[in-house]
């Protein structure tokens, strides 16, 4: 899993801004696959769970998709972010994280299932207005497709894809740290 | 919500990405200069004998200093504002507008008997010179933190700084057009001080606006 080689992955890119949806989730797993590679290298004594960087990483190459020149290589552009996203989770999480070593010894032993429901990413989820957290919870936990999610929640198409652009921006902001 | 969740709910989200990210740096000049130009002729204006000054090398080489100075600044900042890019390379560009200032202040040392060198470095202009490169550089800089935030820069505070050092060229460039001290040894003391307000303000705004 080394995430395919440069071209593949700048072609992938290439093609989800184009707006190809299949193309853009390969994309994402692949840069997820190298991102956790490269966190799990750097966190030492899991001080921070290498998953909350894949997933913070995923969302700030999303929301700053515009920043890459779709002539430039894109590891370096994924490796930065990812690197970018760690070294501010190293300055916020880690000193918190030290006073709680019990807690931390606590969610190591915990379930898997306990620790995958308190990502970061899972309580910025908690935070958004009740409309945009019933679309995104609908896509992100049930895997609703976004006719799915308008169908069920009564909404159209359109709002719907609006109320998801929203809210993950908004989650997305949440990691912009002070 | 796990990895895979979040990656189907970003692949849903297919809006068009933002703008790119050199065509809001090319109208963030743009704008820039335009809102310098503004501020500047409603506050000072050209100096009266702007088309004889016009014609001395003293008065032209100012011009190529603040312009070098925004030129290579703009460069570096658009390549500070994008993750991965390797900004290390044009950084050496930052060092032509000096080196362009320490040149000239060699020739003028050499032109000009040392009883007037302090008389020509203090100058007439020095507070006004103080006052208005800040005041006509401050909103292009407001502009290139707001593109600075829309970018993704990984040292929000470095490359302030430089958009600091953008907007000084801009503003050090109009200001030149009014101000009459034009030796070199005016140039070399009170402009940078001058532009380094500016990256200092402008390192501070976008370590506090441009983090992402």
């Amino acid at each position: 899993m080394n995430g395919g080689n440069e071209e593949e992955l700048a072609q992938l890119m290439r093609a989800a801004i184009a707006g190809d949806e299949r193309a853009y989730s390969e994309f994402l797993r692949r840069t997820a696959s190298l991102v956790r590679l490269f966190a799990e290298r750097r966190i030492v004594q899991r001080a921070i769970d290498p998953e909350d960087i894949v997933q913070e990483t995923l969302l700030a190459i999303h929301t700053k998709r515009h920043t890459w020149r779709d002539d430039a290589p894109i590891k370096p552009w994924v490796y930065a972010i990812a690197r970018y996203k760690l070294v501010d989770a190293f300055r916020h999480r880690g000193r918190r994280l030290e006073i709680d070593i019990d807690e931390i010894a606590e969610s190591f032993a915990g379930p898997e299932s306990e620790i995958l429901s308190d990502r970061e990413v899972g309580r910025a989820l908690e935070a958004l207005a009740p409309g945009q957290r019933s679309v995104v919870a609908a896509i992100s936990v049930e895997g609703r497709s976004i006719g799915e999610a308008a169908r069920s929640l009564g909404m159209s198409e359109a709002a719907v894809r609006v109320a998801l652009h929203r809210g993950l921006t908004a989650i997305a902001k949440r990691f912009r740290r002070d | 919500m796990d990895t895979n969740g979040l990656i189907e709910t970003l692949a849903a989200d297919s809006r068009q990405p933002a703008p790119s990210l050199s065509s809001v740096w090319w109208g963030a000049a743009g704008l820039a200069v335009a809102l310098a130009a503004i501020v500047f002729f409603a506050t000072l204006g050209l100096r009266p004998d702007f088309a004889t000054a016009a014609e001395t090398p003293r008065f032209l080489m100012k011009f190529v200093v603040t312009i070098t100075l925004a030129v290579s600044a703009f460069g570096l900042a658009r390549a500070l504002s994008r993750p991965g890019e390797a900004w290390r390379k044009v950084l050496p560009d930052l060092a032509a507008a000096p080196a362009i200032t320490v040149m000239a202040v060699v020739g003028e040392v050499f032109l000009l008997p040392p009883d007037v060198w302090a008389a020509r470095m203090i100058g007439k202009n020095s507070m006004v010179c103080l006052t208005y490169v800040p005041l006509i550089g401050i909103g292009p800089l407001a502009i290139f933190v707001l593109v600075l935030r829309h970018g993704a820069p990984t040292s929000p505070a470095r490359a302030g700084a430089v958009a600091g050092l953008l907007a000084g060229g801009i503003a050090a460039t109009f200001y030149a057009a009014q101000c009459t001290d034009d030796s070199p040894l005016f140039v070399a003391t009170w402009y940078p001080i001058a532009i380094a307000g500016l990256a200092f303000i402008g390192a501070a705004a976008a370590d506090r606006f441009a983090r992402w």
